[in-house]
C-alpha cells in the first residue's frame, strides 16, 4: 500500500506522460510521414461534411439559448431520479415525499416558464415569417 | 442504509427560516404569470408577508438551536444574528423597491421573488456548518444579485452591472471552490469543526504550505464577496449601474452574509493557522480602508461615492476579523448591523432623489435639498455623520469598538491608520452635506416631490435604528457578544 504522496500519485503522474506522448505521437507521426494535399476542399471546416453556406458569426434568436438552458434544468432532475431510484427501497417514504417536493419546484418552474410563453415559438415565428417575406419583396 | 440520513422534524424546524422564504419565493413566481399588470405589487406585498414569516421561523430556530442534517447546518446565536439580519435588509429594500418599481414601471413578480430566493441564500449561508453548504448559500444568494443587477433589463447600466458582476463574480466564486477542494483534500472533511481539529494537530496535516495556499484561495473567494482589496474593483461598477434599491441591498444583505461565512471560517476552521493568515488580513484591512476612503474623495456620482464608502467600511470589519478574537468578532457583527442601517438608509434617498430613470445620481444634483426638503436632507444627514462615526450614532460605537478590539489584540498600528483613514472619510461625507444645505439651489430639486410612503418608513426605521444604535449599543452588543464565536 503506497503511504506518501508521491507514491500515491505516481500513478496518475504515469497516465499523464502517456497521455502527453500519445497526443504528441499521433500529430508528430502525421506530421512526419503524413502526404501534405492542399485544395480548397481540404480547408473547409468540414472535410467530408456538408459544404459551408455561410458566415457563422450571424445573430441567433434568443430562444435557442432559452431551450439549451431549460434542457439544461430538466436534464439535471433527470439525473437526480437515477440515484433517488437506487436509494429508494431503502427510505421508503421518506424518499417519496422528498422526490415529490423536488419535482413540485421543478414543476413550478415548468409551470412559469410556459406561463411566460418560453415555449411558444409560434406567433413569433409567424411575424417574422411576415418580415421576411416583406424584405425579400 | 441506516436511518441516520432521513431528517427529524427539529431539523426542518431549525431550517426554518430557508424553507419558509423559498416557499413564499415559488409562490410568488408562479403567481407572478396568472397577476394582471399593474397589480404585480400584491406579489410584493405577499413577499413582505414571507420575509416577516421568516423572521419568525428564524424567532423559532432559534428557540431550537444545535445541528441539523447531518451537522450540515449549524444554528446557534451567530447564524441566528445573521439571518435576522439579511431579513431585516430585505424587509427594507422591498420597502424602497415599491416606489422604484412603480416609477420606472417595471413593476413584476421576479423581483419579489429574486429578492427571496437571494435572502434564503443568505440564510444557508451564515448557518452552514461545512464549506459545501457554504458555497452552495452563496451560489443561491450571488445568482439571485447578479440578476437583481440587472433587473432593467432595458437600461444599459443595469446591463453592464449584471454583466461584470456576474464574470467577476462566478470567476472569484471557482476560487472558493477550488480552496475548498485542496482542503478537502488535506484534512479529509468538509466540516468546519473537523477541519480546525486536523488543522490544530500539526502531526496529521501534511503540509503547512498547502494549508496555507488553500486558505489563500478561499480568501479570494471571500476578499471579493466583501469587496476588500485587492478584489474591490467590481464594486463601484456594480452598485453605480445597478438599480438603487438592488445596490442598498447589495451593499448590506450579501455583504454581511459574506462577512459572516468569512469569520466562521477563518475563525473556527482556520483558527489553528491564524499566525499565518493573519498578516495578509492585515494588509488587505489597510487597502481597504486606503483605496476606500481615497478613491471615494475624487468621485462626483453619489452610487460611486457610497460604493467606495461601502468599500471602505468592509475594510474597518477586515480589522475586526484580523483580530480573530471573540470581542473582534462581536465588534465585526456590530459593525455590520449598523452599517446595514445607514447604508440602506443614505440609499433610500439616492432612490428617492434620482426619479425616473434615475437622472439625478450627482451630488452636485443634491444641491439646495436642505431648504427644498429639510426632513430628507436632516435625515440623510443622520446616515453621513453615522457613515463618519459621530457620537450618538451607530458608526461610533461600530468603529469604538472595532478599534478597541484591534487595540486589545495589539495591533496597534493598523488601529492608527484605520483612525487616521476614518478622518479622511470625514470630508467626502461632509461635502454632501455642504453641498445640501449650503450650495445655491439647482433645477434639479425644483420638482422634487415629497418621498413614497415606503421609503419614507425605511428613512425614519433607519435613522431611528442608527440613533439608537448610537445612544444604546448595548441592545445589539450584548446579543453579538454572547454569539460571538470563541
Amino acid at each position: 500500500m503506497p503511504s506518501t504522496y508521491p507514491e500515491q500519485y505516481f500513478p496518475i503522474l504515469l497516465q499523464v506522460l502517456l497521455g502527453v506522448v500519445v497526443a504528441a505521437a499521433l500529430v508528430g507521426l502525421s506530421f512526419l510521414v503524413g502526404k501534405r494535399v492542399k485544395n480548397k476542399v481540404k480547408d473547409t471546416p468540414y472535410e467530408c461534411g456538408v459544404n459551408p453556406i455561410g458566415s457563422a458569426k450571424e445573430r441567433f434568436s434568443v430562444k435557442f439559448y432559452l431551450v439549451a438552458m431549460l434542457f439544461i434544468l430538466f436534464d439535471i432532475e433527470a439525473i437526480f431520479l437515477y440515484p433517488w431510484a437506487v436509494v429508494y427501497r431503502d427510505l421508503k417514504l421518506f424518499a417519496f415525499i422528498e422526490m415529490f417536493l423536488f419535482i413540485i419546484l421543478i414543476l413550478s418552474g415548468f409551470f412559469y416558464i410556459w406561463k411566460k410563453g418560453v415555449l411558444d415559438w409560434q406567433l413569433e415565428d409567424e411575424q417574422t415569417f411576415q418580415q421576411k417575406k416583406q424584405v425579400l419583396k | 442504509m441506516d436511518a441516520r440520513f432521513i431528517p427529524e422534524p427539529v431539523h426542518l424546524i431549525r431550517f426554518a427560516p430557508e424553507l419558509l422564504l423559498t416557499v413564499f419565493a415559488t409562490l410568488i413566481m408562479v403567481l407572478d404569470p396568472l397577476t394582471k399588470e399593474g397589480e404585480k405589487h400584491r406579489l410584493g406585498i405577499l413577499a413582505l408577508v414571507g420575509l416577516l414569516a421568516a423572521a419568525w421561523g428564524a424567532a423559532v430556530a432559534a428557540a431550537n438551536p444545535g445541528t441539523a442534517f447531518s451537522d450540515m447546518l449549524l444554528v446557534d446565536g451567530f447564524a441566528t444574528f445573521f439571518r435576522y439580519l439579511s431579513i431585516l435588509v430585505g424587509v427594507l429594500t422591498l420597502a424602497c423597491s415599491f416606489a422604484y418599481l412603480k416609477r420606472e414601471q417595471a413593476d413584476s413578480g421576479e423581483y419579489y421573488a429574486l429578492l427571496l430566493f437571494s435572502i434564503a441564500g443568505q440564510c444557508v449561508m451564515v448557518s452552514a456548518n461545512e464549506l459545501i453548504m457554504i458555497f452552495i448559500g452563496l451560489e443561491i444568494s450571488s445568482i439571485a444579485s447578479y440578476v437583481l443587477a440587472g433587473y432593467l433589463r432595458d437600461d444599459k447600466r443595469n446591463n453592464e452591472s449584471a454583466l461584470k458582476y456576474f464574470l467577476l463574480g462566478s470567476f472569484a466564486t471557482a476560487f472558493l471552490l477550488y480552496g475548498i477542494a485542496w482542503i478537502y483534500g488535506i484534512t479529509g472533511s468538509t466540516n468546519l469543526a473537523e477541519i480546525q481539529r486536523v488543522l490544530s494537530n500539526r502531526d496529521i496535516a501534511p503540509s503547512v504550505n498547502l494549508i496555507g495556499a488553500s486558505a489563500a484561495l478561499m480568501f479570494v473567494g471571500f476578499a471579493f464577496k466583501v469587496s476588500a482589496a485587492p478584489f474591490q474593483v467590481w464594486a463601484p461598477d456594480v452598485y453605480q449601474g445597478a438599480p438603487a434599491p438592488v445596490s442598498a441591498f447589495l451593499s448590506a444583505g450579501p455583504k454581511a452574509a459574506a462577512f459572516a461565512i468569512f469569520l466562521r471560517v477563518y475563525i473556527t476552521a482556520f483558527e489553528p493557522i491564524a499566525d499565518q493568515w493573519q498578516a495578509v488580513l492585515w494588509a488587505s484591512a489597510l487597502a481597504t480602508m486606503i483605496v476606500g476612503n481615497f478613491a471615494a474623495l475624487l468621485q462626483s456620482n453619489i452610487k460611486r461615492l457610497l460604493a467606495y464608502s461601502s468599500i471602505a467600511h468592509a475594510g474597518y470589519v477586515l480589522v475586526a476579523v484580523t483580530t480573530h478574537s471573540q470581542i473582534g468578532t462581536a465588534a465585526a457583527m456590530f459593525y455590520l448591523a449598523a452599517y446595514a442601517f445607514m447604508n440602506v438608509g443614505a440609499f433610500a434617498v439616492v432612490t428617492h432623489f434620482a426619479r425616473q430613470g434615475e437622472r439625478y445620481v450627482n451630488i452636485e444634483d443634491l444641491a439646495g435639498l436642505g431648504q427644498r426638503q429639510p426632513v430628507t436632507a436632516a435625515l440623510l444627514s443622520i446616515f453621513l455623520l453615522s457613515f463618519i462615526g459621530v457620537p450618538l450614532t451607530a458608526g461610533f460605537f461600530g468603529k469604538f469598538y472595532i478599534f478597541k478590539a484591534a487595540l486589545d489584540a495589539n495591533l496597534v498600528w493598523l488601529t492608527v491608520l484605520g483612525l487616521l483613514n476614518s478622518a479622511v472619510a470625514a470630508y467626502y461625507y461632509l461635502r454632501i452635506i455642504v453641498v445640501m444645505y449650503f450650495h445655491e439651489p439647482s433645477e434639479s430639486v425644483a420638482d422634487l416631490q415629497s418621498p413614497a410612503p415606503g421609503i419614507q418608513a425605511v428613512l425614519w426605521a433607519s435613522a431611528a435604528a442608527t440613533l439608537i444604535l448610537g445612544v444604546f449599543p448595548s441592545w445589539v452588543l450584548d446579543f453579538a457578544g454572547k454569539a460571538a464565536l470563541k
